[in-house]
């Protein structure tokens, strides 16, 4: 019985979500259903929470190996927390938008938060850098015309491309490099893309139907057999 | 009869003028604007006000068009159209809308299904309004069927139809031809590697939560790998963004440790949640990879931009990398810098793949019928669209347009 | 001062890969952190020296500056701000610049997110936009902020008929039935133009198949240029244009100093930041080159 009620559940919301695409009347329950995923998710959230504090926790308890990043892990956890909950010093007092400007929430976002992602994305700049050094080897005749792609492409995507080969005539237009490297990303790219999102949604559908017939239960943790 | 007129010749010319000019030039059947005697200009009501159910939907709109005022010119008579409706919890007509002039129609959304209504059309001008007459009676309804999507329903039966004919008809110990997919024909071998050097697994299932089919599909082949991590005696690291997907992926190694018999081994910490928030998830996997050095690391699910960083700090530590996702942007960056990668629906096909299962097996062959069916309609369109286009022909044209709105979602 | 920046980071950065490409005829590679040192260099040395090179707009983002324009005033405008602070750099300079160029003609607009990042990063381009370049405007009247709420693209599937259903008030509290800006304003079929900016989930993606395809509504996105060919199927048809990464902002911030040439106190951060992209872009290129050269004479050395 255990295993047999989450397989209902999953058949039963499956099949209505698919039912209140084609059929109006089911479009409400539909709509109700995502609204109750996400009440879960959200209650999900102290868990989650629960078992950062805890392994944290259990760390600066035991003092091991590091025990400190584990503090500073904590302490932002909380200290966020009660910025947002309590709306520490925000002018317009506790029943304010969280975010209110000069409140401590949203100056540990503008001065922490913010530039913290910034820089974990401006790691892509340098390992881009490092993947394309070590990927684009002309191996092979596929690699190479992957090569000339890539350069096409670095330099559209620059003004030096238009500097480079602005002076070929507007009849010859497509062998300016911005316009070669819209039409790479607008021609063949697309059609390799659009080739894999078909393929996907296929895929989706296939993964979904074996979800929804309970044919695939190897995510509750049982064999399909 | 008359008095002898004491009125000059030329003022009675005048006069007569003023006549004459009056009568040629007869204005509209209704007032000049004068500023002395203070009439307004009233300009011609709108005519024809029709009232319709908007086909397919849950009965919560009507559709109102009217034949706009013969005033409402580049003069600016007419300003603009109140719509007003009755119907109801009153009788009166109430306003429901306006528009600008010009504007013929109005769809009014703010009704009920099953109840009568009834419309009526203001022409707004300088001095108030002028109505028109009332429309005929409109009962929004509900439609059982939305007929506009009618095409979708078609190609998804097909298409879902094959998948359940071929999950339903497979027969155990047919043997169904499915190529080689070598990240996965390698998966037992990083899982050796990792035996090998005595070094932890490290699994990541993407930073969606368990509304993503990918994550689903991840978790699918986390029970694989359990199961040989279990049987191995391996430490496997599982480090999530999202608590349903922390919960999940516990309950899925539990049964994969119950199920080799080694429940003690077991542990809830082998599953951490670390965050929701992108960078900071990657931030942290980045330092447990380069801390614990995991041999082996698979990244199976959904990933953005931190799918480069990951899979170049695992290039970093030597590691063997087996990535897949369905997101088509992250993908060269994982087939840059990874060893195997599963391209979109490999990821999907993984788990019947892996089980060697007749009936999963099946599914994918049903994935292969709806992918036949694309390539023929993408063929015929193609050829249809090009040959209409380059030199006309009416069959090709009218072949064209059907696979334009064959494959076009109306609503 | 700008050519001279350039001349210097040229030599510097120059003379640099000058002296890998001739390690790599000996076939050595190149280690890593020299990789990750060039970048640097090629990154801020232009922020320094303030190199920027002039734009001009491609079709894909002239369609969205297009649209823009050619709407009435009084228009009405939803911008949902998509991304995290992690994204910001590469797209806030696209909120920006449509947020300002909707202030320049007049159009309500209504910001909302559905990142829960959003509503602060909407906030901050209400402060810094709209309060400090056009204190005219009214909260409530030709603009508003109604934030964000959880639920991904099931916070469209509710919008789309009815905002009150997921918005009672906007950030401030205030009921959205006492706002003038939402007289008339039921769902987003009301709008005349909708605009995602950011490059993730939930984004431009789900506001195609939950907003604009089925609900027919103008939609424009902005997004991180990674995200770019993924959204070139639904142009022109699902989104009538995109501005795709740094370059798209760049050229639309170009366009719009075209327009209005009184705009020459205007940010440009878009234009600015080309120049560390151009000269990035050439570092890789570069490195692509030493690449093969070491590879090539690696493997001559090899054979016997």
């Amino acid at each position: 019985m255990k295993r047999q009620i989450p397989i209902i559940i999953t058949f039963i919301v499956g099949t209505v979500l698919i039912l209140s695409v084609f059929f109006p009347p089911f479009e409400r329950l539909g709509e109700d259903f995502s609204i109750y995923f996400d009440i879960i998710a959200v209650f999900a959230f102290f868990l989650g929470g629960g078992n950062l504090i805890r392994i944290h926790g259990d760390k600066i308890f035991k003092r091991r190996k590091d025990w400190g990043f584990s503090l500073v892990t904590i302490l932002g956890f909380f200290i966020m927390l009660a910025a947002g909950l309590l709306k520490l010093w925000n002018p317009g007092g506790i029943a304010a938008d969280v975010a209110a400007t000069g409140s401590l929430f949203q100056l540990m976002y503008d001065w922490i938060f913010n530039p913290l992602g910034a820089t974990m994305y401006a790691l892509l700049a340098f390992y881009v850098a490092s993947a394309s050094y070590r990927a684009f080897r002309a191996k092979n005749v596929e690699a190479t015309i992957l090569l000339v792609a890539a350069f096409v492409i670095l330099l559209g995507r620059t003004p030096l491309g238009m500097y480079v080969t602005g002076w070929i005539p507007e009849s010859f237009s497509i062998l300016q490099i911005p316009n070669m490297a819209i039409w790479i990303m607008t021609s063949p790219n697309l059609a390799g893309q659009r080739a894999i999102m078909i393929g996907i949604a296929l895929g989706v559908v296939s993964m979904s139907l074996r979800l929804i017939l309970g044919v695939e239960r190897t995510y509750l943790g049982v064999d399909n057999e | 009869m008359f008095a002898k007129s004491k009125l000059s010749t030329p003022a009675l010319a005048c006069l007569i003028v003023i006549i004459l000019v009056l009568n040629t030039f007869p204005v509209a059947a209704q007032d000049i604007v004068s500023a002395d005697t203070g009439t307004v200009f009233i300009p011609a009501p709108p005519t024809g006000v029709t009232a319709v159910d908007f086909k397919y939907d849950r009965g919560e709109r009507v559709e109102i068009s009217w034949t706009l005022s013969a005033d409402d010119n580049e003069r600016g008579q007419v300003s603009g159209y109140n719509i007003l409706r009755a119907g109801g919890e009153s009788d009166d007509f109430v306003p429901a809308g306006t528009v600008a002039a010009g504007i013929g129609s109005y769809t009014d959304k703010d009704v009920e299904s099953g109840t009568t209504y009834r419309y009526l059309v203001e022409a707004i001008h300088a001095g108030g309004t002028v109505p028109s007459a009332v429309s005929a009676a409109v009962i929004p309804d509900v439609e059982l069927i939305n007929w506009n999507l009618a095409n979708l329903f078609i190609i998804a039966l097909l298409i879902g139809g094959a998948v359940i004919y071929f999950i339903s008809h497979a027969k155990r110990g047919k043997k169904l031809f499915v190529r080689k997919i070598a990240g996965l024909e390698a998966v037992d071998e990083a899982i050796g590697r990792a035996t090998e050097m005595g070094r932890p697994i490290l699994f990541i299932p993407g930073i969606n939560d368990m509304d993503d089919v990918q994550t689903i599909a991840g978790i699918t082949l986390l029970s694989r790998v359990a199961k040989v991590v279990a049987d191995y005696d391996i430490k496997i690291n599982m480090p999530v963004a999202r608590s349903l997907v922390m919960t999940t992926a516990r309950e899925t190694i539990r049964e994969a440790y119950i199920g080799a018999g080694r429940p003690d081994a077991y542990s809830d910490d082998m599953v951490r949640y670390i965050t929701d928030e992108q960078f900071g998830y990657v931030a942290a996997v980045d330092g447990i990879m380069v801390r614990e050095k995991p041999a082996t690391c698979f990244y199976l699910g959904a990933f953005f931009a931190e799918s480069l960083i990951l899979a170049e700090t695992g290039n970093s530590i030597g590691a063997i990398q087996i990535a897949g996702t369905a997101m088509p942007a992250q993908l060269p960056f994982f087939v840059a810098a990874c060893d195997y990668t599963l391209i979109g629906e490999e990821l999907f096909a993984a788990s019947a793949y892996l089980s060697n299962e007749p009936r999963q097996l099946g599914s994918l062959k049903g994935q292969d019928v709806g992918k036949f069916i694309a390539m023929i309609a993408i063929a015929v369109g193609v050829v249809a669209a090009t040959v209409a286009g380059a030199w006309g022909g009416t069959f090709f044209i009218r072949l064209s347009d059907i696979m334009h709105r064959l494959f076009t979602i109306r609503n | 001062m700008n050519n001279l920046g350039l001349i210097i980071s040229a030599l510097v950065i120059g003379l640099g890969l000058l002296w890998l490409l001739i390690r790599s005829l000996k076939g050595k590679e190149v280690e890593r952190r020299v990789i990750f040192l060039f970048i640097g260099l090629s990154v801020s040395v232009p922020l320094l020296f303030n190199i920027t090179f002039s734009e001009k707009a491609t079709p894909i983002v002239r369609a969205v500056f297009d649209k823009i324009e050619s709407l009435p005033p009084g228009s009405k405008v939803l911008i949902s701000f998509d991304y995290g602070p992690s994204m910001a750099p590469e797209v806030e300079p696209m909120s920006d610049i449509i947020l300002r160029h909707c202030m320049i003609k007049n159009h309500r607009v209504y910001l909302m997110g559905l990142w829960a990042t959003g509503q602060s990063l909407s906030a901050s381009a209400v402060d810094k936009i709209i309060k400090a370049e056009f204190p005219d405007k009214i909260n409530g009247l030709d603009y508003v902020n109604i934030g964000y709420k959880a639920g991904n693209q099931g916070v469209l599937n509710v919008i789309i008929t009815d905002f009150r259903k997921m918005y009672a008030t906007d950030v401030d509290g205030v009921d959205l039935d006492s706002l003038p800006i939402f007289d008339g304003i039921k769902s987003l079929k009301d709008m005349n133009l909708l605009v995602s900016v950011g490059g993730g989930f939930p984004g431009i993606k789900e506001w195609v198949l939950f907003a604009a395809d089925p609900g027919h509504i103008p939609l424009a996105g902005g997004c991180a240029a990674v995200s770019a060919p993924l959204l070139y199927p639904y142009y022109p048809r699902q989104i009538l244009g995109l501005l795709g990464g740094i370059k798209g902002a760049a050229e639309y911030e170009s366009a719009l100093m075209k327009k209005y040439p009184e705009l020459t106190d205007m940010p440009i951060p878009g234009i600015r930041m080309m120049g560390p992209q151009t000269l990035a872009h050439m570092v890789i290129m570069a490195f692509i080159v030493i690449g093969n050269l070491s590879f090539f004479f690696a493997g001559r050395k090899k054979q016997p």
